[in-house]
């Protein structure tokens, strides 16, 4: 298969960039999107052109660092898929794509399709957590049974991958989706609902600070999110936050 | 005069460990203000060492080429973690986990650090519960356990099909938390690209800031290694495509020996390779062995048919089946350890019963579990005479819940419906037993330089149990660095800051700076993949699931004619002080290209077979491995010397087993 390329290029955070467009062709429909990349890229070293660059990591849908806006879509067609789980399959012969990084203030860019998402680190560390030292004189894990349901729904939200899918396809560029699936897991727990309040605030606070927008309840994040995690989450988060800003007062 | 000392503390096997513990020296808190620790990696053993010492009260730097310490290659981590907690009554003990490891290491592992390692097991669960990680629950709400390659009891933890990712993500938090109070500065996308030796000490490392490109130095009083195994040495394996050996390796340049690094896992059920510009390979987890059956067709007619799309494989009865591991090894069936699965599969295919175009693929089929589990779930739910259709569609299900992110991966990766027809599986390069030599401290063979997790030898032997890893490095790094690199820094408290300014840090600067302009000024044709692409094929075809002594031989003149091409002919745009991921993979393939050729040489050096190390010499008239342990019981540690890998010198740690017996292994 052959393909046209519209490529964002961007020298550094402070420089100008736009669209570039580049033809690549030999790409069989087993490839994988940034398979399909990496062969544009040694093109274009071959051609003396610095070749395109972008975050990924594991290639199997977990690490989260393959940030790809592709044809308008956070990680391209299909729901559930991360971009390096996406197949050229999906695409037509002689198909025009478009290849943009995940926008928002939040994630300034650092180069072409890079972005910098410490945002999201900054979050977790505000409070996403549980209170605990590494002493190793704890409790017995059996001593303290949870029901499945909610060890079950812990783990769902547990499933984010990080990848900021929700807060690039959000029109405010919102962080609430992540921002919540942490909370929700932690207070779903016995162990982590100690804190509960102070975590919820503080994690909204930091995330207001880093300059994500308002949640205006689009629904467009969970469409998006490649672990399916559910909006629900956001649901528990006002909660959790509305309690917490009672009590505090 | 050689400088492995492996000191094993006195006393018997069950307390050495708690006897070490207890005459460890202190270090007052306000001493340890004073004293600096480098974390190279943030995985699970590099976050949960950093979050430890941060909590004890060090200051810590942690480094990760990541853009994130949450997503090191331990987030990739399937199907669990083992625990001697024994909750399934099945008569697990710390010392049948100690067994059940140094006899799937076929027996080239020590006992004491194992047996460590077991009795520290049990406390990492506590750990990780504590932390909020959500682990599977029974209906009671009690955890769950499952069944891994090569043992008989249930003890394994998880967290569906992504048991890493829930592991790192509790380390990752147990970090944040010392992020946020200033006890750990983090350092992601920065590359460790030279170790600073002083006085022979560890004392710091040259980072390159993989944004700006700046080279920078960080001192401190130990550094700690956590980066990771080297199975991309292979260019295709299951790790992460950044994994790479660049730390370790320049440690091994400055004094670090390097153990047994010819010891790979090649893991039985990975997606098959399916064309030439394939990247990675990803791996199917073992716990589907659980439930899997793996066959291939009886008859070699039947296996060309399918082959070449004449026939499927829901068309073959039961009879034209081969169950070639059950057949084999009626003892652990389908839950043999993974070198004897995977070269049980090599074997097949060789002899021409592959089934997919390349003929490198056998079937992991779930028809019988899904029969079983339907039939059960009927019968709770109180259905007298269900129909096939009805026993499918429960049994899936329960399918589903166990495996179904496995299920989906697969059906993403090769279109094809995994619950309908079987999945078509093969070995590939997975883990790397071999690493930095270490002693029962966790401490290298150049003071103050710690390795933990993957990066070193130390626990596995010459194959590592399924469910292992994710244990090891969460032991290293939560319960054992902690007491042992503390001991080495007591004797730090009056040492003050070290300084960066020094010809150490010179030197190691400007060695990496030279390193780099070396690559951009190659100006040559060829890019930095085909070097990676190419090596791997060597490695693959003469260092991986067989090996002799001819082809070895072979590989090691190859490597070396790769090497020097590779300086005079390899191509990297750009220049050197801005980011540049095409240089950074230039200097991961040149380590890359050094360390194949120290893997050959281990290979050919270690005449026997044993574990992941199949020498086809060695080898008894029904194919299964043979050992020699009079002569080859030791740990191969090498040696860098006169700048050039072929002139690596080796040593030996002689292992004594004073506790389990050396047995023949046996899985039938
Ligand atoms: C697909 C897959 C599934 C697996 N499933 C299981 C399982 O179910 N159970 C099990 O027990 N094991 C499993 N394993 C093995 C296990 O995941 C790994 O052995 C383990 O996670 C390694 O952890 P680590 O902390 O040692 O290193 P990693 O997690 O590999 O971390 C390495 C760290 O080092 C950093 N780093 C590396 N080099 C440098 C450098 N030069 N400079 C700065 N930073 C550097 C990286 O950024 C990263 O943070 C699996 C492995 C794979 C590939
Ligand atoms: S919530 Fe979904 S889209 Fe957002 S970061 Fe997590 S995994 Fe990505
Ligand atoms: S590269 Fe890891 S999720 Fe895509």
């Amino acid at each position: 298969m052959n393909f046209t390329i519209n490529v964002w290029r961007q020298n550094g955070p402070k420089e100008r960039g736009g669209i570039a467009t580049y033809k690549v062709s030999n790409i069989s429909d087993d490839m994988s999107f940034l398979e399909m990349i990496d062969v544009l890229n040694e093109q274009l070293i071959i051609q003396d052109i610095e070749p395109v660059v972008f975050d990924h990591d594991c290639r199997e849908g977990i690490c989260g660092m393959c940030s790809m806006f592709i044809n308008g879509e956070a990680h391209g067609p299909g729901r559930g898929v991360t971009t390096c789980q996406l197949h050229m399959r999906e695409f037509k012969d002689g198909d025009t794509i478009t290849i943009e990084p995940f926008r928002a203030k939040a994630f300034p860019i650092i180069k072409d399709l890079m972005v910098d998402r410490g945002s999201f680190d900054r979050i977790i560390q505000a409070g996403g957590y549980v209170s605990v030292n590494t002493s190793g004189n704890l409790p017995d894990a059996n001593a303290t049974p949870i029901e499945k349901q909610d060890a079950d729904a812990a783990f769902d939200a547990a499933t984010c991958i990080g990848c900021g899918a929700c807060v690039a396809t959000c029109k405010n560029a919102s962080a609430m989706l992540f921002t919540s699936a942490k909370v929700s897991q932690l207070s779903l727990l016995p162990q982590g609902k100690i804190e509960a309040s102070e975590r919820v605030m503080n994690m909204v606070k930091q995330m207001d600070l880093e300059g994500f927008g308002n949640c205006t309840n689009t629904g467009a994040c969970e469409v998006e999110c490649p672990k399916g995690i559910s909006i629900e989450n956001i649901a528990r988060m006002n909660r959790e936050y509305l309690s917490a800003s009672i009590t505090s007062k | 005069m050689s400088k492995l000392n492996s000191n094993i503390p006195e006393g018997s096997l069950a307390e050495k460990w708690t006897k070490h513990k207890s005459k460890i020296p202190l270090v007052s808190p306000a001493n340890k203000r004073q004293i600096d620790v480098i974390v190279v990696g943030t995985g699970l053993a590099g976050s949960s060492a950093a979050a430890s010492l941060a909590e004890l009260g060090y200051n810590v730097k942690a480094f990760c080429f990541q853009d994130s310490p949450r997503r090191a290659h331990s987030i990739a981590a399937q199907g669990g973690i083992n625990a001697a907690k024994n909750y399934q009554n099945d008569g697990d003990s710390t010392f049948r986990l100690f067994y059940d490891t140094i006899k799937g290491g076929d027996y080239r592992s020590r006992e004491a650090n194992v047996h460590r390692l077991a009795e520290v097991s049990a406390s990492i669960i506590d750990q990780c519960v504590a932390q909020g990680v959500p682990f599977a629950r029974e209906y009671g709400g009690l955890l769950d356990n499952r069944s891994f390659g090569g043992v008989q009891v249930s003890r394994t933890f998880y967290a569906k099909g992504q048991t890493g990712q829930q592991l790192l993500l509790g380390a990752y938090s147990a970090l944040s938390r010392q992020v946020a109070k200033g006890r750990v500065e983090l350092l992601s996308r920065h590359e460790m690209v030279e170790l600073v030796v002083v006085d022979g000490k560890s004392r710091g490392i040259i980072a390159r800031n993989l944004v700006t490109g700046e080279l920078e130095r960080h001192s401190a009083h130990a550094v700690i290694l956590c980066t990771g195994g080297y199975g991309n040495v292979f260019y295709l394996s299951t790790n992460a495509m950044g994994s790479n050996v660049t730390a370790a390796w320049k440690a091994h340049r400055k004094g670090a020996y390097i153990a047994n690094p010819c010891f790979t896992q090649i893991h039985p059920t990975c997606i098959p390779v399916s064309g030439d510009s394939q990247s990675k390979l990803t791996l199917m987890s073992e716990s589907l062995r659980n439930d899997g059956r793996i066959w291939v067709p009886k008859n070699a007619e039947d296996a060309l048919a399918i082959r070449e799309g004449k026939m499927k494989p829901t068309d073959l009865s039961e009879e034209n089946r081969d169950y070639y591991l059950e057949r084999r090894y009626p003892a652990f069936g389908n839950l043999v350890p993974r070198d004897v699965a995977s070269r049980a599969a090599k074997e097949r295919c060789d002899a021409g019963f592959g089934i997919n175009k390349t003929g490198e693929a056998v079937y992991l089929d779930f028809s019988s579990a899904i029969k079983r589990f339907g039939t059960e779930a009927a019968h709770v739910k109180g259905i007298k005479t269900p129909s096939e259709d009805e026993i499918k569609r429960l049994g899936e299900k329960i399918v589903e819940s166990k495996y179904g992110n496995l299920f989906q991966m697969y059906e993403k990766i090769t279109a094809q419906n995994p619950y309908k027809t079987p999945m078509m599986i093969y070995p590939a390069v997975h883990y790397t037993m071999g690493g930095v030599w270490v002693d029962y401290n966790l401490m290298t063979t150049v003071p103050g330089l710690f390795a933990l997790g993957e990066a070193n030898f130390s626990d596995h032997g010459a194959n590592r149990l399924g469910a292992s890893a994710l244990m090891q490095g969460l032991a290293d790094g939560y319960f054992v660095a902690p007491y042992t690199v503390g001991t080495y820094l007591s004797q730090d408290i009056t040492t003050g800051k070290i300084s960066t300014d020094s010809p150490e840090f010179d030197e190691a600067e400007s060695t990496a700076r030279n390193r780099m302009e070396g690559f951009l000024n190659s100006k040559g044709n060829t890019p930095v993949e085909v070097f990676h692409r190419d090596l791997g094929k060597i490695m693959w075809s003469q260092c991986g699931m067989a090996r002799n002594s001819e082809g070895l031989k072979k590989a090691i003149a190859d490597i070396r004619i790769l090497r020097d091409k590779f300086y005079s002919d390899v191509k990297v745009l750009g220049k050197i002080d801005e980011m540049n991921p095409e240089l950074d993979k230039a200097g991961r393939v040149a380590d890359f290209l050094e360390l194949g050729e120290l893997m050959c040489m281990d290979a050919l050096a270690r005449e026997e077979s044993c574990g992941g190390h199949f020498r086809e010499e060695f080898q008894s008239k029904e194919g299964e491995a043979v050992r020699k342990d009079d002569e080859f019981a030791f740990v191969a540690a090498w040696e860098f010397t006169e700048n050039d890998p072929g002139k690596s010198k080796l040593h030996k740690e002689e292992l004594t087993f004073e506790n389990v017996e050396l047995n023949t292994r046996s899985y039938k």
